[in-house]
């Protein structure tokens, strides 16, 4: 009896193995089935390493050039003998490659005081995902710009050194999620030569720019600065820019409105003179159109 | 009964031993997709694919990221997870068939073998049925899986916009190309 007993259990534990093979089983649970979590860089968290007038958190890709061509018409509120500001136009004319996943520099140069400028910059920082997740990306940009104007005034000496001014920036960036990405710029420039001596020869502000990605193509974008050390007396403002980015497949379109006229960082912090509030505003856009010059091994 | 619970456990033992050497995989497949168009060839490599194949009953399966995809450039490997397969959203493609012609496979026996594959294949969230013919090699106790089939990325629900349309085709071909090891339990 116990024998039989025995034997009964045996046959149903046999039955169930192969109960379990008759089933279509999940082969690849076998193996683990999901691989094992992998730290995941966070990317794409801007359409391109500009949020409109600032530097993004987002990087060029190494051996890719990014040809960016920067237009600023003029202040819409002069009407329609103006053409709302279309017949005036600034541009710069800038190119920026990528060295390596993290390294990356620009030239440019822009109309407005016949102004050449370049900046580095480093991502120290990638967010990730996973194991070792960081929540968030930090970079450094160090960048300088050099007026080639003929001097205003011959009479007194003039050093070439008073051409020049500096920034330098940090930025703390999150892509919180598809939709959302937030970042801050402290940022401080130094101008060798400044006009009067109200003018700070070093201007501190902090900027933010932030992403809302409306459809897998078309993003609005917000770039701020507030200042926190301006020359009072000027009647300089701090800049604000809200637009779109428009990604065509091979172009990526910025269009938007903007009180800054400037196109590197010395000209839109320290020489931006249009108010928001009396509709001084400018119609912009920006191209930017990526080349790939040094191909990826397969 | 001390006797028969080893009794028990070595039956156990023994099937799940039966089960191991019927049982191939590797995590290290590579799969090429390919868009040839008069204006621009495109192709994308992954060398992180994973497959379990289960020669008793011809099962067999494939997972891949499609973030692990790599692109010649940059900016299409960003289109192609921003914009085509939304890489944030469905990020594995699977394949889930079988070897309909298992049985004409000596999988004991070295050689070259015509296997027919169907099955179900899974893309940017999208499941359509597939149907292709591969080789299979046995060679030293390793298996081999070659197979190339079309995709057409419309039935995947993958939009091409009007700009891009000329340089990108409609239908890509997709290679896989797995060296498989006996999977041990």
């Amino acid at each position: 009896m116990r024998m039989a007993k025995h034997l009964l259990i045996l046959s149903l534990i046999t039955d169930m193995a192969t109960g379990l093979y008759a089933q279509e089983e999940d082969l690849l649970k076998l193996v683990g089935g999901e691989d094992k979590p992998k730290k995941e860089y966070v990317d794409y968290s801007f359409k391109s390493s500009r949020v409109i007038m600032s530097h993004s958190m987002e990087m060029i890709r190494p051996g890719v050039m990014d040809m960016r061509i920067l237009h600023r018409f003029g202040n819409i509120n002069k009407g329609a003998y103006e053409f709302f500001g279309l017949d005036n136009a600034a541009m710069r004319l800038g190119f920026d490659f990528g060295i390596t996943k993290n390294l990356m520099f620009g030239i440019g140069r822009s109309t407005n005081k016949k102004e050449l400028d370049g900046f580095i910059k480093y991502r120290l920082v990638h967010q990730s995902k996973g194991p070792g997740a960081m929540p968030f990306s930090f970079l450094l940009v160090g960048g300088s710009s050099m007026t080639l104007l003929k001097w205003a005034d011959t009479s007194r000496k003039n050093y070439f050194s008073s051409r020049i001014g500096y920034y330098g920036q940090a930025i703390i960036g999150r892509k919180f999620s598809e939709g959302f990405t937030l970042q801050f710029m402290p940022t401080v420039v130094h101008r060798n030569l400044v006009a009067t001596k109200d003018d700070p020869g070093d201007l501190l502000a902090v900027g933010a720019g932030a992403r809302l990605k409306l459809s897998r193509r078309i993003s609005l974008n917000i770039d701020y600065y507030y200042r926190l050390n301006p020359n009072p007396n000027d009647g300089t403002q701090n800049p604000l820019s809200i637009g779109f980015d428009i990604e065509t497949g091979g172009h990526v379109f910025q269009l938007h409105f903007t009180n800054a006229v400037g196109m590197n960082e010395k000209v839109f912090l320290l020489e931006t003179t249009n108010k928001w509030e009396k509709g001084d505003i400018q119609f912009g856009f920006n191209i930017s159109r990526s080349f790939q010059l040094k191909k990826r091994k397969k | 009964m001390k006797k028969l619970v080893v009794a028990i456990i070595a039956i156990l033992f023994a099937a799940s031993s039966v089960v191991a050497q019927d049982k191939y995989f590797t995590k290290s497949g590579k799969i090429v997709f390919a868009s040839k168009t008069s204006m621009e060839n495109i192709e994308a490599h992954n060398k992180s694919v994973t497959c379990v194949l289960d020669t008793k009953t011809g099962n067999m399966q494939f997972a891949v990221l499609m973030k692990g995809f790599e692109f010649e450039k940059a900016l299409m490997q960003e289109h192609f997870n921003e914009n085509y397969v939304e890489s944030h959203k469905f990020p594995k493609a699977e394949f889930k068939g079988q070897i309909t012609n298992n049985g004409e496979i000596n999988y004991t026996k070295d050689g070259n073998y015509i296997a027919r594959v169907k099955g179900k294949l899974t893309i940017h969230g999208e499941t359509r049925d597939v149907e292709t013919s591969g080789t299979v090699t046995v060679k030293g106790g390793k298996i081999e899986t070659d197979a190339v089939f079309q995709v057409a990325l419309a039935d995947y629900k993958i939009e091409i916009p009007g700009i891009v349309k000329d340089n990108i085709s409609k239908t890509v071909s997709i290679t896989v190309d797995c060296s498989l090891d006996p999977l041990k339990s």
